[in-house]
């Protein structure tokens, strides 16, 4: 994981990454499981490798220091985003608190830059590549499958092998996302809405990172991917500002016709499954993701394809942005798998299908989600994901609960 | 069902000890479940749709006269007022030989040998109200002065009144102790506890003096003096007959239940009688344990009652204005 | 057949070693006994037989016919027609029509006169529009007169004042209807279930085929009467009777934009696979195994009423029945006294009588769902008790009965029963309270007791259900958004929430 985030957004010291990766650590296997090729194909999914067995599953710890804090904070998720142990200088001033949350995430970076650079070899270097994993419960793991696939550039260029997630991934996702339900439900809205608003900071910290990888993952422009992630981050800090706004909006005094107190609210339906859809890839995720965590539901969401890349970087700035592990959770790899271990889940309670492009795959998502009755939103057939996202997405995973009381002396 | 072992109130050690000193007093009365407002005058509409008709109306129109304490507590009270009060109270349809009698004549202290005269010979008995009635404003010793007046005359029950600036400033202890020297001076005189609930409010304030009383010896919780407005309300009979079963329970002590004032109508009159049937059952369908303090209701009770027998309408004229 | 019951205490044994509390002798001559007192039928005119109600006119059903008991006396009252595919097909085309000559092209304004019509012509025949209701379903007329058809009118006439003021509900500047709204209802309150569906169905502009449950049509046919009387234009509301083939195919009905539906969870599953792939929008308002939470502060004589209201109102036959009493273990003892006492007052029997609180099952397989799940309560070591009660002899009845000592592994503890039938449950702290009540795959409505305010919020905010009464149960109100989470269903009806489920948005 790159820890070279400018505060302003210039980070420089990321362009590396923009480098065309060479193809030396790139070593495929024959084993091309045919069978998931049909279904990959509907989903536009890249082909599928499997990693060397030998390798060992990843502790968190062993992703990096954010993914260190995570992991401990996932821990004791009950106690929500305060309970992260100040491991960094952001995190030391907890979101709810009115200290400056916009303190660097990682206060070294700007000591990259000094004018000693010329001090040091200007010859051509081999990049030190990211491992693109899964994020679960706060953790970055391999999937427990051992299992990955290629993810190409829309030139068919090599661009990662990300962690191809299996059903048992997406049970182990379910299950961090219904444990921070009760934390990230409970917070104040306020509370929600710094973090979210924070997880934008760091958003536009990547934001070149981003755009190499919508570019790369997509195959447009350079200004276009640069374009699209300024609106992902726009759209997300339009989001975070509804944390405590929904319920004002959305939420009733009923004029009942008796001595009864009467209000209706919004309220969080519990654990989303959310399919992202592939393009546009981070504009995408973004507008998915975000209506259904800001109300304060927890998410286990599919990106599917090479929407994996941008996905995966969305992971590591919720590592570092105080949302508490497993509100989020990020399993890359086919619709077409996960798709149904997740929709038949009877401890998820709604579905995202917006990323579902098979008509017939949604279908029988939508069905089996039916089993339980969970929340649904289907498909658009023809989504303009730039329009005026309204309050639908937030409404479509909130319940309207209604309490009575009588009134009287 | 076995009720000695059910209350939703300390037994009966406990109500002992809760009377024991005013903190006990304080925390006992204090410690009752509270009433949802709402709650309770929901339960009493509801049983206010009972459908009482035929024999039941019947039935419940004869209790009702026997349970009246017919009362005139005025300023211009006469001998005579009282003398024409005794008579309907012995034969209240002079039409209709069936027609009970009334329970008893309520009236000030000073008029209780005319009732007691009047009245002689028959079971009805004469009662008084006492204690400086209605507001209750002055000492102990002119309350129990009163209230022994009242008793040399021959009372047979005595109708006194809390001291509600007391109860609200949270002197339980001295309410108490009030009621209890008032009863003391009672002799065999039955003792009637008025709370003035209209000036008392609240239903919790309502349970709780109800508890008070009933801890202190009363023999009847009465609802008011019927010269503050509210009177006696549906929603405030339920609490206290709430009370009054809720003691028998704790206590093995059975008191009876008076609302007085504002019950002017045989409608009202059997909506009462509903709800002490649902609340408390039929032990206190009698007019030993309910009596009904009012004036007017009488004739539109009998009124009613020449309705039934006759199957069309009467008259105000067809009654005794008295 | 009425029944009556008396209501005596049984003798205090403490009262009898203290000479004053021992009753007089006369106290067996005050037995309060009520007089029968029957609300005339003469008011109501029901017919040997009724046809669909399509396209403004009724039409014989091709599909056979059925038969509407009195659940009270097990009396024929009428023969109704049994809507085939092919009148569902008619009845939706009449609607179709109906949205697009008419329905969606009127003014707000003038839809919504036609509702303030509807609504007043329910409240003009109200008393009569009870009784049907009474005799069909088996409910008490008390609740058909003074909750029912209160409530019927109420909902009319709410939803007739937001025709003409969508766009301020709060979804868009100009929000459109569906279309056709293909519409299924329970039997348990039958014309309340129907003007939840139809009358905010209309104020948005929709059209809708209705299919009233098949033990409880009457007041759904006496309703399309009411739409003539009103002038409605044919096909704007349209009324097929049968059983769960009708509704199939009206749900599955490829023209049909909306798919509401009341009822069991297992058929709201059914229906919820049965629209998938489909843009048909869907609510569904399933069943519940509420929890009603006694705490120990609880204003114990209104917490008493409110258990009685919770689990007696309607023979216990309501999705969002306190089936499941949790009371703190302090008071469980002093609580459950209460709760048999009052219990012990309860009067069972004709539906018609005016005095009567809980009527007849609905029907014998309801009663006889209800029989097992209670005998598998006493099977599986609950303790089970009832009110002396005799039961009329014909006639679906079941006594108020209450089961303790029940686990939360008990069937009566998870199932829902739909009948006169609680389990009671104890807890220790609101944590655990909050944890059992949770604790279903239901999520449809909850009680809450405490004198504590700030205890109330608490509980109310961590339970899990679209409805939390505190201090109360069973309140509704047209501008009260109702219904459920998880299996209990999606969507709300009621006020500007309820009109979400007709617009397209």
């Amino acid at each position: 994981m790159s820890d070279k985030t400018g505060a302003d957004g210039t980070a420089k010291t990321t362009a590396a990454k923009k480098t065309p990766p060479k193809r030396v650590t790139a070593k495929k296997t024959a084993t091309k499981k045919t069978a998931a090729k049909k279904t990959a194909a509907a989903q536009g999914s890249p082909r599928e490798t499997s990693v060397a067995a030998a390798v060992p599953a990843v502790s968190g710890a062993a992703a990096g220091k954010g993914t260190a804090k995570r992991a401990a904070s996932a821990s004791t998720e009950a106690s929500a985003p305060k309970a992260a142990p100040p491991t960094s200088a952001d995190s030391g001033a907890p979101e709810g608190s009115n200290t400056a949350a916009s303190v660097p995430a990682e206060s070294g970076a700007a000591a990259v830059e000094t004018p000693t650079a010329e001090r040091y070899s200007t010859r051509t270097r081999l990049a030190v590549r990211k491992t693109y994993k899964l994020y679960i419960g706060g953790a970055f793991p391999r999937s427990e499958s051992g299992r990955s696939y290629e993810v190409t550039s829309a030139q068919g260029a090599f661009l990662a092998n990300a962690a191809l997630a299996s059903r048992k991934d997406a049970r182990d996702a379910v299950r961090a996302a219904r444990s921070a339900f009760s934390g990230w439900s409970g917070a104040t809205a306020y509370n929600r809405g710094q973090i979210l608003y924070r997880i934008a900071e760091m958003l536009e910290g990547r934001r070149e990172q981003f755009a190499d990888e919508v570019a790369a993952a997509e195959g447009v422009t350079r200004a276009s991917a640069l374009a699209q992630t300024d609106a992902a981050i726009d759209r997300w800090v339009w989001y975070a500002g509804w944390s405590d706004k929904i319920s004002q909006v959305r939420g009733t005094v009923n004029p009942v016709a008796g001595p009864y107190w009467n209000v209706s609210s919004p309220e969080p339906t519990g654990v989303v499954a959310v399919f992202a859809p592939e393009r546009p890839s981070l504009f995408g995720l973004v507008s998915v993701l975000a209506p259904v965590i800001v109300s304060g539901n927890t998410a286990v969401v599919v990106a599917p394809g090479a929407t994996a890349l941008p996905a995966i970087t969305l992971a590591e700035v919720l590592a570092t942005s105080d949302l508490p592990g497993g509100v989020i959770n990020i399993l890359t790899g086919r619709i077409a798998e996960l798709g149904m271990p997740l929709a038949s889940h009877l401890d998820v309670d709604a579905l995202d299908l917006s990323g579902v492009t098979d008509p017939e795959l949604a279908t029988e998502l939508e069905r089996a989600g039916a089993q339980n009755l969970k929340r649904l939103r289907r498909p658009e057939p023809e989504p303009d994901w730039t329009a005026d996202p309204g309050l639908d997405r937030i409404v479509s995973f909130m319940e309207t609960k209604t309490v009575w009381h009588p009134v009287g002396v | 069902m076995d009720q000695a072992e059910t209350h939703h109130v300390p037994d009966r050690l406990d109500l002992r000890a809760a009377t024991g000193n005013e903190a006990a007093l304080r925390g006992f009365l204090h410690g009752l479940p509270g009433v949802d407002k709402v709650g309770a005058e929901a339960r009493v509409a509801r049983l206010g749709t009972r459908s009482i008709k035929t024999s039941a109306k019947g039935f419940a129109l004869d209790l009702a006269i026997r349970m009246i304490d017919l009362t005139t507590l005025e300023g211009a009270d006469t001998p005579g007022k009282v003398r024409s009060l005794a008579a309907k109270a012995r034969r209240p349809d002079p039409s209709d030989p069936t027609c009970p009698s009334v329970a008893a004549v309520c009236v000030y202290p000073d008029l209780v040998e005319v009732a007691k005269h009047e009245l002689r010979g028959t079971a009805i008995k004469v009662a008084s109200v006492a204690t400086a009635f209605p507001s209750g404003r002055s000492s102990l010793e002119v309350k129990l002065a009163d209230t022994r007046m009242a008793v040399a005359a021959g009372a047979d029950e005595i109708d006194m009144v809390i001291d509600r600036g007391a109860f609200l400033a949270g002197h339980y202890g001295a309410v108490f102790e009030q009621i209890a020297a008032v009863k003391g001076a009672c002799g065999d005189a039955h003792l009637k506890v008025i709370l003035e609930t209209g000036e008392l409010v609240t239903y919790d304030n309502v349970r709780r003096a109800s508890w008070l009383a009933m801890l202190a010896g009363a023999d009847f919780i009465k609802t008011s003096t019927g010269k503050v407005s509210p009177a006696a309300t549906l929603p405030v009979s339920l609490v206290m007959l709430e009370a009054v079963r809720d003691f028998r329970a704790a206590s093995g002590r059975m008191v009876g239940f008076k609302p007085a004032g504002g019950i002017r109508t045989a409608k009202d009159a059997i909506k009462h009688l509903v709800v002490v049937n649902e609340t408390c059952g039929p032990d206190w369908l009698d007019p030993q344990w309910f009596r009904f303090g009012a004036s007017s209701l009488l004739n539109d009770l009998l009124m009613q009652r020449q309705k039934q027998a006759a199957g069309y309408y009467s008259g105000p004229n067809y009654v005794t204005v008295d | 057949m009425a029944q009556r019951k008396s209501s005596r205490l049984p003798e205090n044994t403490a009262a009898a070693d203290t000479p004053s509390t021992a009753p007089t002798a006369s106290s067996v001559a005050n037995l309060f006994e009520y007089a029968p007192a029957p609300e005339s039928r003469a008011i109501v005119k029901i017919n040997p037989s009724y046809d669909l109600f399509i396209g403004g006119e009724f039409v014989p059903a091709t599909g056979g016919a059925l038969k509407s008991v009195n659940p009270a006396t097990e009396e024929v009252l009428a023969e109704f027609g049994v809507a085939s595919e092919a009148d569902v097909d008619r009845a939706v085309a009449a609607a179709r029509t109906a949205y697009d000559r008419i329905w969606s092209q009127m003014p707000g304004s003038e839809r919504a006169k036609y509702l303030f019509r509807i609504a007043r012509i329910i409240q003009e025949r109200s008393r009569e529009l009870a009784v049907l209701e009474s005799i069909d379903n088996g409910k008490p007329i008390r609740e058909t007169r003074d909750v029912d058809l209160p409530l019927v009118a109420a909902h009319f006439f709410h939803y007739a004042g937001w025709a003409d003021k969508l766009s301020y509900a709060g979804y868009g500047p100009d929000p459109k209807p569906l279309g056709v709204a293909a519409q299924v209802i329970p039997w348990n309150f039958p014309l309340l279930m129907l003007a939840w569906k139809i009358a905010p169905a209309l104020a948005c502009g929709n059209t809708v085929v209705l299919k009233p449950a098949e033990t409880t049509p009457l007041t759904a046919l006496a309703f399309a009467e009411i739409c003539r009387q009103a002038d409605l234009a044919p096909g704007v509301v349209n009324i097929v009777t049968g059983a769960g083939e009708t509704g199939a195919a009206l749900v599955g009905h490829p023209d049909v934009d909306k798919v509401a539906f009341t009822g069991s969870t297992e058929v709201g599953r059914g229906i919820a696979r049965a629209v998938a792939g489909s843009r048909k929008k869907v609510t569904l308002e399933l069943g519940g195994k509420a929890a009603n939470i006694v705490f120990d502060d609880a204003p114990i004589d209104q917490a008493v009423e409110g258990v009685i209201d919770s689990i007696f109102f309607n023979q216990g036959q309501v999705c969002c029945a306190g089936s499941r009493l949790l009371v703190q273990e302090s008071i469980e003892p002093e609580l459950m006294d209460a709760l048999r006492r009052r219990m012990e007052t309860l009067r069972v029997g004709d539906p018609l009588d005016k005095n009567t609180d809980v009527g007849a099952i609905n029907s014998a397989a309801q009663l006889a769902k209800i029989t097992e799940l209670t005998e598998a309560g006493e099977a599986e070591g609950a303790e089970r008790w009832s009110p002396a009660c005799e039961l009329p002899s014909t006639g679906y009845w079941f006594a108020p009965t209450v089961f303790t000592n029940v686990s939360a592994t008990h069937r009566i503890a998870r199932e829902e029963i739909f009948g006169p039938v609680l389990s009671v449950l104890t807890f220790r702290t609101p944590e655990e309270a909050v944890a059992k009540a949770n604790n279903t795959p239901y999520g449809l409505s909850a009680g809450i007791w405490t004198e504590k305010g700030s205890r109330m919020l608490a509980i109310a905010k961590k339970l899990r259900a679209g409805v939390v009464w505190a201090n109360t149960f069973n309140k509704f109100d047209p501008s009260s958004p109702f219904g459920g989470y998880r299996e209990s269903g999606y969507g709300r009806e009621g006020g500007a929430h309820g009109l979400e489920a007709y617009l397209d948005v």
